[in-house]
């Protein structure tokens, strides 16, 4: 909740780039769900790579939060409206239905009220677009049963003391939690570190055992 | 309606900092004066007749007019922005913000910045004559508001036949001034860049503005403030106020980092009551320099200006309903260590904004050199001007 969460977001800097887009390959698999001409949110924007991304592609007309003022800097450079803000605690300045789609990108894991930032997104927005490293991928499970540590991954590549992910979630975690708040997952894409779409469909126990990322799309439950 | 113009010499910065630095091409300052025909409506009811307008530019006016930068000053500051100013021979208050190839870049940009109304570099003040009784105002002068000095900005404006402008920006009073500008002129601005601001005074603030000005009315030259008509100046009272307020223009790390508790010009303490303290030499000096360039009642009634902002009481007590609906990009701009405008009155202004979704952009730098920084090189500030201008710009096709 610091500068760090900015650090965490380049360090998935181990994720490859779309040879077409020159977006980091987990944000095409976000800027794919996004309809054009749409009014987008992204909560944890970091140097807005994305929002620019679909500002200057999708027509999207874009607004953002960032924690990190280098983070902030470089969006407003690119001529991004994105403010300096904390995803637990400004969401609430937003009006209801404001947006179409409110993306939390590699941030959910690094709130203090994951439930509550949900809730707020899904308030906002008319859809949200979640993605988080799945603590319960196999890589992660191997390393804590082998080694007796918190796992260190290609995308949890922090030790416990410095990583700025507090409250991370296991696939299965995320599923059961959405059926909590009442919230329905109406796409679920899985991938790799690197950010690649596995072939691995739904949201089951293979895919929380395979999949290092996942990626969906929410709306609120009538 | 009168108008004059004069060009000025190419402004140059002083000393070792103009090394390498190209000169401001086409810095011009004028007046216009505006007769009865075309008298300013105040808040205070009153309708000022004549009034002048002063004013300086930097850099060229495009052919369809589409690249004008308003600034506003500060309390103290004036229309002398950047170049060299013409009676105190230093560079302009920006002149590190303003200029060829600087984040408000004048090559590129019309830069124009009126003296406010109230003040006493050339725009109709308390020190100005008063028509009506031929000796200078004085307190006579009506009371005048942010919104009159943006009233007034936009009358020179529209003499000039600038339509839109792509910017307004300025800090403290200037940012108030562009909060004015944006709300009640929303479709003349293109972006709004408000810097260490607020939408309204506090109380902590007017209570600082209160010291100063009854430090100045207890000095026996103000005279009621008739000590124009005397030939008297209240120069301790006003050097009084400027000491209080320079405190608050700082912080406690800026004032530790530059003085600590070092001795002026002295290996021991004194024991009596003459500047031990370098912090005190430097104050005093404060003091007297800015006697001799501003005038005491124009003190009283800018301060009092500042004092009475509150946009959201103009707009049925909701600041965001002053933004509603607004096409306005804003980038709004605080300092971590600015206790006199502090982060959390941004915010505010960032809230209002953010309830209608309107496009704002917010950044709060990390300096230690207080509510002053606004004026000082702080590069990241720099930057986050010199990116969202350009994106604005970019976006009008400049």
């Amino acid at each position: 909740m610091n500068d760090q969460s900015h650090t965490n977001l380049a360090s998935a800097g181990n994720n490859k780039l779309n040879i077409a887009t020159g977006l980091r390959v987990d944000l095409q698999l976000i800027a794919d769900k996004i309809k054009p001409g749409t009014r987008v949110l992204d909560v944890g924007c970091g140097d807005g790579a994305l929002l620019n991304y679909l500002a200057t592609d999708k027509d999207v007309d874009g607004r953002g939060i960032e924690l990190s003022q280098s983070g902030v800097n470089s969006c407003v450079a690119r001529g991004l409206a994105v403010i300096q803000g904390d995803a637990d605690t400004d969401l609430t300045d937003y009006p209801s239905g404001a947006f179409d789609y409110v993306i939390l990108s590699q941030t959910l894991q690094a709130v203090h009220q994951p439930h509550e930032v949900l809730r707020q997104m899904l308030r906002i927005g008319r859809r949200g677009v979640v993605s988080f490293p799945n603590f319960g991928c196999w890589r992660v499970r191997w390393d804590l049963l082998t080694r007796g540590r918190m796992p260190i991954t290609k995308t949890l590549d922090q030790p416990w003391y410095t990583t700025p992910n507090i409250h991370m979630c296991t696939v299965k975690d995320f599923v059961l939690l959405c059926a909590d708040l009442g919230i329905i997952i109406e796409q679920s894409i899985m991938a790799d570190h690197n950010g690649r779409p596995t072939p691995i469909q739904g949201s089951g126990f293979f895919a929380n055992l395979l999949s290092e990322q996942g990626v969906f799309v929410l709306k609120n439950g009538v | 309606m009168t108008d004059t113009k004069t060009s000025n010499q190419p402004a140059e910065k002083d000393g070792q900092s103009s090394a390498g630095q190209p000169e401001i091409l086409y810095a011009q300052e004028g007046q216009v004066t505006f007769g009865p025909d075309q008298a300013l409506p105040l808040d205070c009811g009153v309708e000022l007749s004549p009034y002048t307008v002063a004013y300086a530019t930097f850099g060229i006016l495009n052919e369809d007019r589409s690249n004008v930068v308003v600034v506003c000053h500060a309390l103290t500051g004036d229309q002398y922005v950047a170049g060299t100013h013409p009676s105190s021979g230093k560079p302009g208050w920006w002149s590190g913000m303003v200029g060829p190839g600087l984040p408000i870049d004048t090559d590129q940009y019309f830069v124009l910045c009126t003296n406010v109304l109230g003040g006493c570099m050339g725009t109709t003040g308390p020190k100005e004559i008063d028509p009506g009784t031929g000796k200078p105002y004085g307190l006579e002068f009506p009371m005048i508001t942010i919104a009159d000095m943006v009233r007034a900005q936009v009358r020179l404006l529209d003499h000039m036949g600038i339509d839109k402008v792509l910017c307004v920006t300025g800090g403290s009073m200037g940012g108030m001034q562009v909060l004015e500008w944006a709300a009640s002129y929303p479709n003349r601005v293109i972006s709004a860049i408000p810097i260490a601001s607020a939408a309204r005074h506090s109380a902590q603030n007017i209570a600082f503005h209160e010291v100063g000005r009854q430090a100045i009315m207890a000095d026996p030259n103000w005279e009621g403030g008739g000590y124009l008509d005397t030939g008297n100046n209240p120069r301790a009272g006003l050097a009084v106020a400027r000491m209080a307020a320079h405190v608050t223009y700082l912080s406690e790390q800026a004032l530790h980092r530059k003085f600590g508790r070092s001795l002026q010009d002295r290996e021991a303490v004194t024991y009596g009551f003459e500047a031990d303290f370098q912090v005190e030499s430097y104050l005093r000096h404060q003091g007297i320099t800015f006697v001799d360039r501003f005038d005491a009642n124009s003190y009283l009634y800018i301060t009092r200006a500042m004092d009475y902002f509150d946009l959201a009481a103009d707009f049925e007590g909701s600041l965001a309903t002053a933004f509603q609906g607004t096409e306005t990009r804003f980038c709004v701009v605080s300092f971590t260590s600015d206790w006199l405008f502090p982060t959390s009155e941004s915010r505010n202004i960032v809230r209002a904004l953010n309830a209608f979704t309107a496009k704002v952009s917010f950044v709060e730098i990390e300096t230690d050199k207080g509510h002053d920084a606004f004026l000082l090189d702080e590069p990241e500030f720099f930057d986050t001007l010199r990116g969202f201008l350009t994106a604005a710009a970019k976006e009008q096709g400049i």
